[in-house]
């Protein structure tokens, strides 16, 4: 099997024939689809522990302190100890509650994570998915998790559970908008939603820089609404600690409250994977026009790498708000949404329509 | 079989089984969630059909849209506790009826129907040929179903701004004025 780290079409090609030279059509796909769900299984539960102990050194950063340090080197095993802790505490179950519909919402939770991160290019030809609607399809499967925390809310009997609920069933129901209609602009400009396409059409440069103006507001407020589409702060008033305790997963324990704080992590890596893919070239590396010797040295960094160096700075910058910002009200957040990123946007868009029938972009 | 057909038994035998809990659960928000089974399925149907356009436009559309207004507005208005009442045995037969005919109504049009499979190519779902069949009054345009559906979306919106809006009375506002 030919292994060549900056294209993995051949890998995964020779792969296949490896499976059906050995199996039946049939068995040969589901053993693909066990590989599959394996690999993306174990890709969330690592980096989900990963994003838990990188949020923990952040904000120990930004407050002046020095975050985990006892368990392992620079406390790097803290997050793995605590999900070793998690699976094994007790599953509490509210007396009131909806049985089935409270067991069921970390789970719709979960998939409709799972289901958005299938389409996400990682590298050349490490892409599970590669839909003509890719675009689409993210943000169609996307605003399916909110109904697992309307549901959370709502089974729980509880009042701080339900108003979390129906807070955050406000929020993401508006932000959906602003994140739609700033993909649309990039839509506009690469005319194509098969992310694929638009990762290679930013070989020379990326979206962020060929769009000049309008893709940097695209860009922002695509930053702003995926910030509140993921429930983080400084627009996590679902999960209000001073006020409503946990907000919709007050009364989860264990591997179910775990399920909740790993889909908000892994929903953090999805937003930022879009924005890599759509705005900073996806696994494409940096190109400077025609500065050959520059682009050479950057061409030998492997794509794997490149997505990942992206990914990270988004969401250290995501972070960054986190521990920044204060928590905002909620008339607050719905104004920022209804009066200010919404008129924008539709303006952006329009914006970007002139750039693009100009040919004004590079 | 192959796992196509396998696939196929699966979404169908969950949309009926979903479908028939739908209408029979007495929960209002189990009720709202299996429909949500049913039109999940339903999507990935259309995905087995390679039609990942339609498939997209049912999850955002019914899935995240539809859905999650019902539950929200469930949410807003009903207790964990509730229970629907159970109708009476007079109601249930003559519902039992209509449903019957319906269903024999729709099988029979199935089934009369001569299904011919298409021989054109598929038309590459890129932004020009949406955005072409979109503003297209030609045979496979959908310019006037564009049209009449932002009248009715219009029309929606008139009637919520109108049962929205409260009365200026000035005895109101000098009541949430002194509130």
């Amino acid at each position: 099997m030919g292994f060549n780290i900056y294209d993995f079409s051949g890998m995964t090609h020779n792969m296949h024939l490896w499976f059906m030279e050995r199996m039946s059509p049939t068995a040969t796909t589901i053993v693909e689809w066990t590989v599959i769900g394996v690999s993306y299984m174990l890709f969330v539960a690592l980096f989900g522990l990963f994003l838990v102990y990188a949020e923990r050194k952040v904000c120990a950063a930004f407050q002046q302190r020095l975050g985990p340090m006892r368990v392992g080197l620079w406390g790097l095993l803290q997050t793995i100890a605590d999900f070793v802790k998690l699976l094994m505490k007790e599953l509490i179950m509210p007396k009131s509650a909806d049985k089935f519909l409270y067991n069921l919402a970390p789970f719709i939770v979960m998939i409709a994570t799972f289901l958005a991160m299938a389409v996400l290019p990682f590298a050349k030809g490490l892409q599970t998915l590669d839909f003509d609607i890719g675009i689409f399809y993210v943000t169609a499967v996307s605003s399916v998790g909110v109904i697992g925390i309307l549901l959370a809310g709502w089974s729980s009997n509880n009042k701080y559970s339900l108003i979390g609920a129906m807070r955050s069933g406000a929020q993401i129901l508006s932000y959906e908008l602003s994140v739609s209609l700033s993909l649309v602009t990039i839509i506009i400009l690469a005319g194509s939603m098969q992310l694929s396409v638009i990762v290679e059409s930013q070989r020379d440069s990326w979206f962020l820089f060929k769009g000049h103006i309008p893709s940097l507001i695209a860009f922002v407020i695509f930053l702003i609404a995926g910030t509140a589409e993921t429930n983080r702060g400084p627009f996590d008033l679902a999960e209000a600690e001073s006020e409503l305790t946990a907000g919709f997963h007050t009364e989860y324990s264990g591997i179910k409250f775990a399920f909740f704080f790993l889909a908000e992590y892994i929903n953090m890596f999805i937003v930022a994977a879009m924005a890599t893919t759509v705005f900073l070239g996806g696994w494409m590396p940096l190109h400077f026009g025609s500065i050959e010797s520059f682009n050479h040295v950057m061409d030998f960094i492997p794509p794997l790498v490149w997505f990942f160096m992206k990914v990270c700075g988004v969401i250290f910058l995501i972070m960054w708000f986190k521990w920044t910002f204060p928590r905002l009200r909620v008339d607050q957040i719905l104004t920022l949404e209804w009066k200010y990123l919404l008129p924008i946007n539709l303006v952006n868009i329009l914006l970007m329509c002139l750039v693009v029938l100009t040919k004004f972009h590079l | 079989m192959t796992l196509n057909d396998i696939m196929f038994y699966l979404f169908a035998g969950s949309i009926l089984t979903f479908s028939l809990l739908t209408v029979t659960s007495r929960r209002i928000l189990r009720s709202a969630v299996y429909l949500l089974f049913v039109l999940v399925s339903t999507a990935g149907i259309y995905f087995m059909l390679n039609y990942n356009f339609l498939a997209a436009v049912q999850l955002t559309v019914y899935a995240g849209g539809i859905i999650v207004l019902i539950i929200f507005s469930i949410l807003l208005t009903s207790h964990v506790s509730e229970k629907a009442v159970v109708a009476p045995v007079k109601q249930q037969i003559f519902s039992a009826l209509a449903v019957a005919a319906g269903a024999v109504l729709t099988i029979l049009t199935i089934f009369k129907f001569a299904f011919s499979p298409s021989v054109s190519p598929a038309v590459e779902a890129n932004v020009k040929n949406v955005g072409r069949a979109l503003v297209s009054y030609n045979r496979d345009g959908f310019a006037l179903p564009f049209e009449v559906i932002s009248i009715l979306l219009l029309a929606a919106m008139v009637g919520a701004i109108v049962l929205a809006k409260k009365e200026k009375n000035p005895e109101n506002i000098e009541k949430q004025t002194k509130l």
